[in-house]
């Protein structure tokens, strides 16, 4: 079994805090068919369409019958851990603090050798699961977890470098007003997170839900305005320093498109709580993220968003939304690239319509905001860098793969 | 009024005896602004954002650039803000004839009334007994309510419950009363609106702003330090900003007072 | 559609190696490969008495003379070959070299081929050349720990073990054996004498790797020349004879784990060529980044059987004055890794005792020796081996 965590002691306030370093995170653009399928928690390798053999390492021709067509697909992760070395020397600075490290030789069942992170409750000549996740350069790598579930499993030091687990660590919810925000309170409250800070816009307007927000364990609220620089800078200046993980709840929707709509505010406010909201956010917080990305066992670890499915591919009904998520979602990708040295990842979780009053007249499916709040807890516990929550936003990933056409005229339809 | 009488009235406010009062709440983002239905169009609040401050994005100066509706924090409404007042000439921000914006006022004290009923209301009969004890409020004056309320937290100045906000507000009798008994130049409160928090509920909804913007008359709203203000005697400085067709603007609201004699 | 039989190979005839090299390895350089590069063609030239126009035929090996390759080097050095190759083979490039210079003097392609490996190393070229040795060590094994080749043979050695009941005091023997034999070997780096004990205690590396079985990177070069018996005689160079060679890449694909190399594909080959059995050999150099890859070869190229190889050690003494004479210079092990240069240690060597120009204790009565060569770590396993059997001229 691996050491459960355990609360962590106090930091001492002069202690330097330890600069972030990342592993090797240099891939051939093959092999980011690994990064998409940690990214998104799958476990992928080539399977040759010609011989359908399972190949890894990536390559561009099948050893096997020299076929070019070697697309990723999910298989079995199931295999034998053949041999192992615990490396105590290693010449890249990563590892180099982090050292002793176990890595081994797997046999994929499907037939592939894959070098492998080892957790620790695996064992040489047992079975192993491979799982494949981002680490802190946010590219893919192999881990071979036990094949049956462990004691404390995720506590293991290894796999606590590839995920996000909130457990003892210090989480801001950007707004606790809505639905979502006081769901994703709950869900990092019972996740063991040490503090859940939650920010409240305009303190003088009273909202549902107050109260029992403020009675969730270890929910601290904070005044929070995303749409005032000033306000989001008051707090960075405060707790940006202590704060681990960031998930963004402010939300902003509203119905209708472009040419149904009079002018410009709307879309105004839905760009300056969404777009620039994440802007303000991120830089006030990010570098503060960035700079204690190897601050310890509890250190700042992820930025989450949570954005409409249709920021993929815009849904006319909620057209000006879309256009907002896209611009958010496009800035995700931004802050990722910005965050990574300090190997802090950014999840997006992507979901359809909310079982939330601005979806009212949207008929069902609609995910619940908690159920919503769980995955993105999951997401992180894992690792992931994108998620997709529900059976729409899956519907939508779907479709979206096979036709994108056929998705933008069918999302027009209704 | 020869050019030294007005020239001796710029030296009396430099001596101080005329004292200059400022009304005026300061521009902050937190400071409340008038709340409606999520699905309506909403007031900006007041937003700054830093241009440059020394440093590299502008190495000698600071600045900022600000944005905010023409509604946010203590502003002046003009007549075409409101549905009533919407085809009145000069009904604009910009076209106002500019002598409007000095003019005496008189400041109805009713802070103990509203001190232990958030919706109070002004009723004619609290004119009239100010009346008799001030004297006949002058046509074209302002007529400023003073509740203290912005002496309140916010929250207790915005004053939301579950069926809305509860601040207090003129009658629609006394607002017609004030118009067309009186012909008031314009109605000044320290609440977010004119009217009341329950106006909605009154006949007409909202008569200060349908009585008064529907006669041409103005409004000034989030007003502070009325306490400092005697009853009569006071000139109100109160120029919006010049936006072309605007329905109103934040501005600085001034109050010149004797100190000599008797304000009242 | 029938695969035709093998072709006979035609033997190398009257073509020679000679004109051993070594430029002083250390531990750290500032200079460039090209300056390693230079030094050891500079030594050619000197031992020879040729020219610089006279070396027609050039080939090289080297992991840091980037971004110039052979081509370049040409230029750079002032080189006008008929005939150029660049060797990135590491480990096996030393023999590769001389089968293929040898089959280009054999055909009139060139006459006097300079056969250089060279390496300079910075303060920090061996993690960067590990990081980007190849694409799947970048995709697949450096970001996995970054122990570079140390976890990479920790994981060849540990299943070794578990496989043939091969035992560290095994490997250590092979590791103090060449230790003694460098004692006597003045260009080697490591000057202390390692006892079994010292072995055993070293600080681990990458399980079970520990110190004194990991190579110490340096910078070094090593070269010979390759041309006609006449040619080499009328330069008054001493000579040896290639009675055979092998070569051979990605063997064994589907073993799990390296428990052989292209040497076991190959070995009745290279003995049939050669006309001689193993008990001929009077040493053998073995390439020895680590040694359990040295155990190997001892299997794979017939001195004993696959698994046998922690038997043979026990039963024999590798020092140059043993019953197995095994690298006698004190291999990499002992003399340090010089990059390329490495992979060409064993071939100088051979030429050194074959002629009676040893640096060290020289292999009493050596007439037959086999060098033997492995290289490229590209993903799990090293990709490349070879080996050539050479004779004292007669």
């Amino acid at each position: 079994m691996s050491k459960p965590l355990i609360r962590p002691k106090r930091k001492n306030p002069l202690e330097r805090t330890r600069l972030p370093l990342l592993p090797h995170g240099q891939r051939s653009r093959t092999a980011h068919g690994l990064t998409l399928a940690a990214a998104q928690g799958r476990f992928a390798l080539q399977v040759c369409d010609e011989c359908s053999k399972t190949i890894y390492p990536p390559r561009d021709a099948c050893p096997f019958c020299l076929g070019a067509q070697l697309p990723f697909k999910d298989v079995s992760p199931g295999g034998r851990l053949v041999v192992e070395t615990t490396v105590r020397i290693s010449t890249d600075p990563y590892f180099r603090e982090r050292t002793p490290w176990r890595v081994g030789t797997v046999q994929l069942d499907s037939g592939p050798l894959v070098i492998a992170h080892l957790h620790g409750d695996t064992k040489e000549g047992e079975r192993v699961t491979l799982s494949l996740k981002l680490d802190k350069s946010g590219a893919a790598v192999m881990v071979a977890m036990p094949a049956l579930e462990t004691p404390s499993m995720e506590a293991d030091p290894i796999l606590r470098e590839m995920t996000c687990d909130p457990q003892f660590r210090r989480v801001l919810i950007t707004d606790g007003r809505s639905s979502v925000g006081q769901a994703m309170a709950k869900a990092f409250s019972e996740a063991g997170a040490s503090i859940v800070f939650v920010g409240i816009a305009h303190p003088w307007k009273p909202f549902a839900g107050m109260d029992s927000l403020a009675k969730l364990a270890g929910v601290e609220i904070v005044p929070l305005d995303v749409t005032d620089s000033q306000s989001v800078a008051d707090l960075a200046a405060q707790n940006g320093g202590r704060i681990d993980i960031l998930v963004n709840t402010a939300e902003h929707v509203r119905s209708g498109g472009i040419l149904g709509r009079a002018g410009l505010t709307e879309a105004r406010d839905e760009m300056d709580v969404r777009y620039f909201g994440l802007m303000r956010l991120a830089q006030s917080f990010g570098p503060a993220l960035r700079f204690r990305g190897a601050d310890g066992q509890s250190s700042a670890t992820a930025f989450v968003n949570l954005l409409s499915v249709h920021a993929l591919m815009n849904w006319p009904a909620f057209g000006a939304h879309s256009a907002a998520e896209a611009a958010c979602l496009s800035a995700a990708q931004c802050l990722r690239a910005e965050l990574r040295p300090g190997g802090v990842k950014v999840l997006n979780a992507f979901f359809g319509p909310l079982e939330t009053e601005w979806f009212q007249t949207v008929p069902p499916p609609k995910l619940a905001p908690s159920a919503l709040a769980k995955a993105v807890v999951t997401a992180l516990k894992q690792g992931l860098e994108d998620v997709f929550v529900g059976d729409i936003a899956n519907d939508i990933r779907e479709r979206l793969a096979a036709n994108p056409k056929a998705l933008e005229r069918e999302l027009a339809e209704g | 009024m020869s050019p030294s009488d007005l020239l001796a009235f710029a030296q009396a406010v430099a001596s101080g005896a005329v004292r200059v009062i400022d009304l005026t709440q300061t521009l902050t983002p937190d400071f409340p602004t008038i709340a409606l239905p999520p699905e309506f169009g909403q007031c900006a609040p007041f937003r700054l954002e830093e241009v440059s401050r020394y440093d590299a994005r502008g190495p000698a100066w600071y600045w900022n650039n600000f944005t905010m509706g023409e509604h946010t924090g203590t502003h002046f409404d003009a007549p075409i803000h409101w549905v009533s007042g919407k085809d009145l000439p000069d009904n604009a921000v910009d076209t106002i004839a500019p002598h409007h914006f000095i003019a005496p006022a008189v400041v109805i004290d009713c802070s103990v009334q509203s001190a232990g009923d958030a919706d109070f209301t002004l009723k004619i009969d609290d004119l009239l007994a100010w009346e008799t004890q001030y004297g006949r409020i002058p046509a074209r004056s302002w007529v400023l309510l003073r509740t203290d309320w912005s002496k309140k937290s916010y929250a207790d100045f915005a004053g939301l419950r579950e069926d809305g906000a509860h601040t207090p507000g003129p009658a629609p009798e006394a607002v017609r009363w004030l118009v067309e008994e009186r012909d008031v130049l314009g109605f000044g409160t320290e609440t977010i609106g004119t009217d009341a928090g329950q106006a909605h509920h009154f006949n007409p909804p909202y008569p200060a702003h349908f009585y008064m913007h529907g006669k041409g008359r103005y409004g000034l709203q989030c007003l502070t330090n009325l306490d400092q203000l005697p009853a009569t005697g006071v000139v109100i400085v109160a120029a919006p900003l010049k936006i072309r067709q605007g329905s109103g603007s934040p501005l600085r609201v001034l109050a010149l007072v004797a100190t000599m004699g008797d304000g009242r | 559609m029938a695969i035709p039989a093998r072709s006979i190979r035609k033997s190398y005839d009257t073509v020679v190696a000679c004109a051993p090299v070594t430029v002083p390895y250390t531990r750290f350089s500032p200079e460039s490969a090209a300056w390693w590069i230079g030094r050891a063609l500079h030594g050619l030239l000197r031992q020879s008495g040729l020219q610089i126009k006279d070396l027609d035929g050039f080939a090289l090996s080297s992991f840091t003379a980037g971004p110039d390759t052979a081509i370049g080097l040409t230029q750079h050095l002032g080189l006008c070959p008929r005939w150029l190759d660049h060797i990135p083979l590491g480990g096996a490039s030393a023999v590769v070299a001389l089968r293929r210079a040898a089959r280009a003097v054999q055909a009139g392609d060139a006459d006097i081929v300079a056969c250089v490996a060279a390496d300079t190393n910075h303060v920090d070229s061996f993690r960067k050349t590990l990081s980007t040795f190849s694409r799947f060590a970048q995709d697949a094994v450096y970001p996995y720990g970054s122990g570079g080749p140390n976890a990479s043979f920790a994981l060849i050695t540990k299943n070794y073990m578990n496989m043939f009941g091969a035992t560290r005091e095994d490997f250590g023997k092979i590791c103090v054996a060449q230790r003694d034999n460098a004692l006597g070997h003045p260009l080697a780096l490591m000057k202390q004498k390692l006892t079994l004990d010292a072995y055993l205690a070293a600080r681990p590396i990458a399980d079970p790797i520990h110190l004194f079985d990991c190579v110490m990177p340096c910078a070094g070069a090593e070269a010979f020349l390759v041309c006609h018996e006449d040619t080499a005689r009328s330069l008054g160079l001493k000579t040896v004879r290639i009675l055979s060679t092998i070569e051979r890449h990605n063997a064994f694909p589907d073993d799990p784990v390296q428990i052989r190399g292209g040497w076991a594909m190959d070995a009745d080959d290279l003995w049939a060529m050669a006309g001689v059995t193993a008990d001929a050999v009077d040493f053998v150099e073995t390439y020895d980044d680590y040694p359990v890859i040295s155990m190997m070869q001892f299997e794979d190229l017939g001195f004993c059987k696959k698994g046998e190889g922690p038997d043979f050690v026990r039963s024999h003494s590798l020092t140059n004055d043993g019953s197995f004479p095994h690298n006698t210079s004190g291999g990499q092990l002992s003399v340090g890794q010089a990059g390329a240069a490495g992979g060409f240690l064993g071939l100088v060597e051979a030429i050194r005792h074959l002629t009676d120009t040893a640096l060290g204790t020289p292999v009493p009565h050596a007439k037959l020796g086999l060098v033997s060569g492995f290289g490229m770590i590209n993903y799990d396993r090293g990709l490349s081996s070879c080996a050539a059997i050479l004779a004292r001229a007669s």
